[in-house]
């Protein structure tokens, strides 16, 4: 990260250069306009990866689905009721706040000169603490769309179930949550919103009783139920077209970041961090300004005890390419291609696969994706309170996690945005065990 | 493309496929039993740590099979002893993506040419995703057979014949393996609609357990597909499972190839 400049990015042989980029970087521009934002093609695919990798059952619905999709992307009525429900329900634009003391904490640590402004795009101040709910208010109005009466989906952390749970209530509909036995454990206070929020609650035992396993079981529900159900998925992954519309609805944080930093600085910012577990909060922030060269971008994926270790969900970082839940893209595997257990403090990281998307920014080197250790998050979380009075999800506070490196190379003259994806009300009781203090 | 599929449903009756879990036991002597008993085509499950369209039974089988150390390559090993000892005996893997493509769509088809395997079933390869497998396959004369659904409409199935082989796997019922049993009517109605459209026998899956309900559907159907049942014996009896594996595949066998003789 040379003076804090975009990194250039590297595409694959085979993978056209986007032409904006090459302008930037001085090379040949190739004939036709391109761009990192058109993606996926009509059949679901970002480079190699994405795709619909689904039982015959659900072919049909995943197919009906996008039609479905494809006329409410283009119908004004739609788009109106989703930014009204944004708005009054969820209450954006979520606020892009200037960290004063974390900004003059990093410069203090950095070489004179250096240390950007950090600024943070608050989604934990929506509506249920996360950017999840941007997502749920989309899926449902296509849910109500379609004719579907019954809500299912599956959560990680929580944070996806309490936001799924919400829109099912707020409409009216039955909603089963399917949520691993390990994080029903680990997560009690969301597994109580849900259930306030008149959802039921299905503990997963199969596997390593996580997210994969809930979505392996919320795919079963699925099958069983495709006349009369939608599944909510949670994050910018599964078979097309959920990577893609997840992924537009989230676009909602990019579009304000970008325009409140036009605002607040008069330019955009010169880079981006988000956490990536599936990768719904990152892509939402970064796909904006995918087009813009002098953005650069960082992923954080959780490295749990550290990559070394083998227990961390960084699919980018220890992974490779294959096929699950519905897509090709980078996942924690055997040589078999058997999935391996992935793991993080942060629930909603802790996730062997990631977005097709990430999988094909990564490997066209757009984005950078880096790997932050349990315990770094652990000391970002602390920090993060103690400086700025926000206590942050476990998963932002692995984006968190990043500035003590990201921040030393970059000029104070310079401007970082951090995606605080989610509030950490939900993480106090894993933070506190792992502090080992008592509650 | 081998004849042994062809033949297993060319004998004027209908056809018994039955499936159990590589691995999971004394695969070897389970296979013998059921060939014993009277199976006419053979699916050998390859395990997947994420079988996303099987029920607890089979979930189960392959957590026993992945306890007990199974590999790819312990699969292909018994894959290829079967062969050897059953010269005649049609065999189909059944499976998922991730496993059967990790190592390259040709690596895999090579592996299952050499193994004298004649089909393969990936559950969650739809034909939109051909490309995936489907040639590789097809080059080495294995045949890729592919599912149809009670949601696969008159206008879908068209795509879903086009590159099929070997025989049409008809999934009775909209979800997993070894729960629901689907309504006899609907299963006729659904076996007539797909013969009408192909050549290919039309086997029927999905929630089959016994018997009678096996000789219902043979009464239309080309082929009956029990899985979860033999399974079950598989985990009540491990390794004693040949036995009861040999009777239970026996009575079925004597439904499925008098279905349609006059009562
Ligand atoms: C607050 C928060 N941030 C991030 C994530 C990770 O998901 P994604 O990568 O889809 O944003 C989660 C998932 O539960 C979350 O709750």
């Amino acid at each position: 990260m040379e003076q804090g400049r975009a990194r250039a990015p590297l595409p694959p042989p085979g993978l056209d250069k986007p032409a904006a980029l090459c302008q930037a970087r001085g090379m040949s521009v190739s004939p036709q306009p391109n761009s990192f934002r058109t993606l996926p093609d009509e059949r679901g695919h970002f480079g190699r990866f994405g795709g619909r990798y689904v039982a015959e059952t659900l072919m049909p619905l995943i197919l009906d689905l996008e039609k479905e999709y494809r006329a409410a992307k283009a119908d004004p009525a739609f788009q109106a009721e989703f930014d009204d429900l944004l708005e009054h329900f969820v209450g954006r634009p979520s606020p892009l706040y200037f960290a004063p003391r974390m900004t003059a904490h990093y410069r203090e640590a950095a070489p004179q000169g250096m240390g950007p402004k950090i600024y943070f795009k608050r989604e934990e101040l929506n509506h249920t603490g996360a950017h999840k709910i941007n997502n749920c208010v989309g899926q449902i109005l296509l849910a109500l769309r379609m004719g579907k009466t019954r809500i299912i989906a599956e959560t990680g952390a929580g944070q996806h179930g309490v936001a799924t749970a919400t829109v099912a209530a707020r409409f009216g509909l039955p909603c089963v949550i399917f949520m691993g036995a390990k994080d029903v454990e680990r997560q009690k206070p969301n597994v109580f919103r849900m259930k306030l929020l008149g959802a039921e609650v299905v503990p997963v035992t199969s596997g390593a009783e996580t997210l994969k396993d809930a979505m392996n079981e919320a795919l079963r529900d699925w099958v069983a139920n495709v006349h009369d159900t939608f599944y909510i998925i949670g994050t910018a992954a599964g078979p097309h077209p959920y990577p893609e519309l997840v992924r537009d609805f989230q676009s909602v944080i990019g579009k304000e970041a970008r325009e409140q930093i036009l605002k607040a600085e008069g330019r955009l910012p010169d880079m981006l961090v988000a956490a990536v577990g599936g990768g719904s909060n990152a892509i939402g922030l970064f796909h904006p300004f995918l087009d813009d060269p002098d953005v650069a971008m960082v992923g954080i994926e959780a490295a749990g005890h550290g990559i070394a270790s083998g227990q961390h969900a960084a699919s980018l970082t220890g992974g490779g390419p294959g096929i699950l839940h519905g897509n090709r893209t980078y996942l924690l595997q055997d040589e078999d291609g058997q999935i391996t257990e992935a793991h993080s403090i942060s629930a909603g990281l802790d996730y062997p696969g990631i977005g097709p998307e990430h999988s094909w920014l990564h490997e066209s080197g757009r984005v950078r994706y880096l790997p932050i250790t349990d315990n770094q998050a652990l000391d970002a979380f602390q920090l993060c309170c103690q400086l700025e009075g926000i206590i942050p999800a476990l998963e932002s506070a692995h984006a968190l996690a990043a500035l003590p490196e990201l921040t030393l190379t970059m000029g104070e003259d310079q401007i970082i945005v951090v995606n605080v994806s989610g509030r950490g009300d939900k993480d106090i009781f894993t933070v506190a065990e792992a502090l080992g203090v008592k509650l | 493309m081998t004849a042994r599929l062809a033949n297993a449903f060319a004998r004027g009756r209908p056809a018994l496929v039955c499936f159990i879990t590589g691995g999971d036991g004394d695969t070897a002597a389970n296979l013998d039993a059921l060939v014993a008993g009277g199976a006419d085509v053979i699916e050998l499950g390859m395990p997947f740590t994420d079988p996303m369209a099987d029920g607890p039974a089979i979930q189960q089988a392959n957590l026993r099979s992945f306890a007990a150390g199974t590999k790819t390559a312990d699969l292909f090993r018994i894959a290829g002893e079967f062969r050897a000892r059953h010269p005649e005996v049609p065999l189909v893997l059944m499976g998922y993506a991730n496993p059967m493509t990790i190592r390259g769509p040709e690596w895999f088809a090579r592996e299952c040419a050499k193994a004298g395997v004649d089909g393969v079933i990936c559950v969650d390869i739809p034909p939109e995703e051909d490309a995936e497998l489907g040639p590789a396959l097809r080059a080495a004369g294995i045949a890729p057979i592919r599912l149809a659904t009670p949601t696969t409409d008159a206008a879908r199935l068209p795509v879903v014949l086009d590159g099929s082989a070997g025989f049409l796997y008809y999934v009775s019922v909209a979800g997993i393996t070894g729960m629901q049993q689907a309504a006899q009517g609907s299963i006729e109605d659904a076996v007539a609609r797909l013969k009408a459209a192909t050549d290919l026998p039309v086997a029927v899956g999905f929630g089959v357990r016994t018997p009678d309900q096996a000789a219902r559907i043979a009464r239309v159907a080309d082929g009956v597909v029990v899985g979860s049942a033999l399974v079950d014996l598989v985990a009540r009896h491990g390794a004693d499972a040949p036995g009861p594996l040999r009777e239970l595949t026996g009575a079925l066998a004597a439904a499925v190839h008098a279905a349609r003789e006059v009562a």
